[in-house]
């Protein structure tokens, strides 16, 4: 026996912790077709055969959001033997909203009433069984972060897949609207028929004007016209219009089911407690310095303390496995070639981009546990104002402030923003906050140019990076990105504890990613670019620098930067390795001077740059398109390899235009 | 009177709903229909956007937004 179940419901409904309770850890992970919303499904503990799809967290079945488009097409397309529709019970109304649509689709349906330890220990309760007579669906109470429940939703959810038990007709509209929905039913009745769309749904649909839904069925202008007519009527009568009359219906039903099944205090005890913190988390004044203070901690948790030291300890295992395959090639009297291959190119390569695994799981851990508890959705309210100016939200707050530590994982978290534009336009302006790979290069050219101004120097550098991201902000949203934001009407859900287990699975499939990138693309990147620096194009190995492929590249482009000042082809070279990895840029540098370490370097690099075009070079470096795990993870979350590329063209024509900006005005100045 | 001058701890009845698109719809879904009951609970610590409170939850909206709900105030 195999079946396939849809689980659905709101954000902050608790639907992922359930999703980990069905499945536990066999779970995959990937995009819904075409769209970058994510689709999880796994199978069900104990019930081989048994599928479920985690849906997107949605609140209707509107047209507007391609997480809700991506709903209605998985449940009226594939065809699921049943919806696990989960629901905050301590927030039944709203939530029951979502359950109404549902019910029209006339597929097999399984209240799962969530959070009910809540309700009852706040003094509240729900009559389980008006509320199951009421909706003609089984209704089971649950408290999916500690399991309870869940057995009997599994049942449940098989039995009414078995017996094809499907939802009540509700008769919860009053005469305008049932009398449209009606008339417009036997209208499209054929055409639904013949599209495999319920015509409840679809009718009710078309009532609220629903555009993707006409075309679904296929009705010609002359239906069309027809049903417009009944539409204009019912709004007449009601003396409101389409959307609002529906809306309003069915809010009016579960207000009169919540009298009849729900007796509920004020606010449960969580709904309380969460006031109370909010009077500190989102205090006027303590509210912006609460929260730098909790992205310090998180950073420096991050990158000094836990991670960091991972990562260190990481970066030592991997040298020495990377020693101990190098002894093992020796003895094995492996060519010369092929043993620098394997460990100046692939070790290297892979195991420095290895070696931020440790700092990318750590980071995940805290953002994870910050989404969890509730924090992340404060972080947009407080910090919307500014984001907004930029055509952003504020919920595109954090992923930019991860940038600053790394822009792959920052990349990664703009999969938890709603809409494709928002989510895009940050990815689009993450790689300016300037990442930690690009200290090292910071740190050395300051040491070599401006010894006296290290702070400043660094400073004007991130500055110019976020002032760079807002006026590319700007010119993004007055040309690519000039069509409607996702509204920003968002819940605050209640503080909760968050769970360890989502947590570790958040961070498993993170870490997941991170590694198949690396042993994927950043391989193929590590090997291409050994090939470029130790092969002349007679792919004889060469032992002078200047001699190499990645020289003769580093000649050929380096017209192109002329007019920035730095038009050696040893820049160029360094500023191509560097998208192995940014710091790679030191390295080669290195490498191309034959100085001793960075110090040497320091003394070195003044013979290649002068003090302004060293600051051209280094605005270059700060904005250019990012390093290949990070564009990895801008093709994996924009869905496609061209979209990447139009980042990559984006940024970089930036980065050329800010630095030529600098070195032309500087040369005006007299520098 | 529209929702975005209602002073903070005052409540409201909801009397209609303006706007238009995705986000009209948006406010419908999120429970903003004519009779509901809304609490003004707090501004953002930066003037905007606000925090207000509904059918038993908190949701938060901009001002901008907020000016296309029209109020009745209820004294209590």
């Amino acid at each position: 026996m195999s079946m396939v179940f849809a689980l659905a419901g709101n954000q902050n409904c608790g639907k992922t912790t359930l999703f980990n309770q069905l499945t536990g850890s066999h779970q995959h992970v990937g995009n819904f077709p075409g769209v970058t919303v994510e689709r999880k499904e796994g199978q069900i503990k104990d019930h081989p055969g048994c599928e479920v799809v985690d849906l997107p967290g949605i609140y209707s079945l509107s047209p507007y959001t391609a997480e809700e488009i991506v709903t209605r097409d998985f449940l009226m397309n594939e065809h699921p033997d049943a919806i696990i529709n989960i629901v905050d019970a301590t927030n039944i109304e709203r939530n029951l909203y979502l359950t109404l649509q549902l019910m029209e689709l006339q597929v097999p349906m399984v209240l799962a009433l969530n959070m009910m330890d809540e309700v009852t220990r706040s003094g509240g309760s729900i009559d389980v069984l008006a509320l199951a007579r009421e909706l003609g669906i089984d209704v089971v109470p649950i408290v999916a972060s500690k399991g309870e429940g869940v057995h009997e939703l599994v049942d449940r959810t098989i039995a009414a897949a078995q017996e094809k038990r499907v939802p009540r007709k509700l008769d919860f509209c009053t005469g305008e609207v049932h009398r449209a929905i009606h008339s417009i039913s036997h209208i499209i009745e054929d055409h639904a028929v013949r599209a495999h769309i319920p015509l409840r749904f679809a009718a009710t649909k078309l009532v609220e004007g629903d555009e993707l839904i006409f075309q679904a069925l296929g009705i010609h202008e002359g239906d069309k016209e027809i049903i417009r007519h009944i539409v204009s009527d019912m709004e007449q009568a009601l003396g409101t219009d389409r959307e609002a009359a529906l809306a309003d219906m069915r809010y009016d039903y579960i207000t009169a089911l919540r009298e009849q099944a729900v007796v509920k205090p004020q606010a449960t005890a969580e709904q309380q407690r969460s006031l109370k913190i909010d009077q500190v988390l989102t205090h006027k004044y303590f509210a912006i310095p609460i929260f730098l203070g909790v992205m310090l901690l998180v950073f420096w948790l991050t990158f000094s303390v836990i991670g960091g030291r991972l990562s260190d300890w990481m970066g030592v295992g991997i040298e020495q496995l990377t020693g101990a395959v190098s002894g093992a090639l020796q003895s094995a009297h492996v060519s010369p070639v092929l043993q620098s291959l394997i460990v100046d190119g692939i070790f290297a390569g892979v195991g420095s981009v290895l070696s931020f695994l440790p700092i990318i799981v750590v980071l995940f851990f805290f953002l994870s546990m910050l989404e969890d508890s509730g924090y992340m959705a404060r972080v947009a309210f407080v910090m919307d104002s500014l984001l907004r100016k930029i055509g952003l939200s504020g919920r595109s707050f954090v992923p930019m402030l991860i940038g600053f530590g790394c822009s792959v994982p920052a990349i990664m978290a703009t999969r938890t923003l709603p809409g494709e534009r928002d989510k895009r336009m940050t990815i689009l302006l993450i790689p300016f906050m300037s990442c930690s790979a690009k200290l090292p290069i910071y740190a050395v050219f300051s040491a070599a140019f401006f010894p006296q101004n290290t702070a400043l120097f660094m400073m004007g550098l991130y500055v110019l990076g976020i002032v760079t991201g807002i006026g590319a902000g700007f010119l993004l949203k007055n040309t690519v990105f000039r069509g409607n934001p996702v509204p920003f009407v968002m819940e605050l859900p209640a503080y909760r504890l968050p769970g360890l287990q989502s947590t570790m699975l958040h961070m498993w499939q993170k870490a997941k990613d991170f590694i198949v990138k690396a042993f994927t693309i950043i391989f193929l990147a590590s090997i291409a670019v050994w090939f470029l620096q130790n092969l002349d194009f007679g792919f004889n190995m060469v032992t002078d620098g200047s001699r190499s492929m990645l020289a003769a590249l580093g000649r050929f482009l380096a017209p192109v930067f002329r007019p920035l000042g730095f038009g050696n082809w040893q820049s160029v070279a360094a500023l191509i390795t560097g998208l192995c990895a940014k710091e790679t840029v030191v390295s080669t540098f290195i490498q191309l001077t034959g100085a001793a370490g960075t110090s040497g370097l320091a003394a070195a690099l003044p013979g290649l740059f002068s003090p302004l075009q060293a600051v051209s070079f280094v605005v270059f470096t700060l904005l250019y398109m990012p390093c290949v795990a990070a564009m990895a993870a801008v093709r994996r979350e924009m869905g496609s390899g061209l979209k990447a590329l139009g980042l990559m063209a984006f940024q970089t024509s930036v980065a050329w235009l800010m630095a030529f900006l600098v070195y032309t005005v500087g040369l005006a100045l007299g520098f | 009177m529209t929702l975005d001058q209602l002073p903070l701890g005052q409540s409201a009845v909801v009397t209609a709903v303006g706007g238009q698109g995705a986000l009209r719809r948006r406010l419908l879904d999120m429970g903003i229909t004519p009779k509901t009951e809304v609490l003004m609970r707090k501004k953002a610590p930066l003037g905007d956007p606000v925090e207000i409170c509904l059918r038993g939850y908190e949701l938060t909206l901009r001002l901008e937004d907020a000016r296309s709900i029209e109020i009745r105030r209820v004294e209590k």
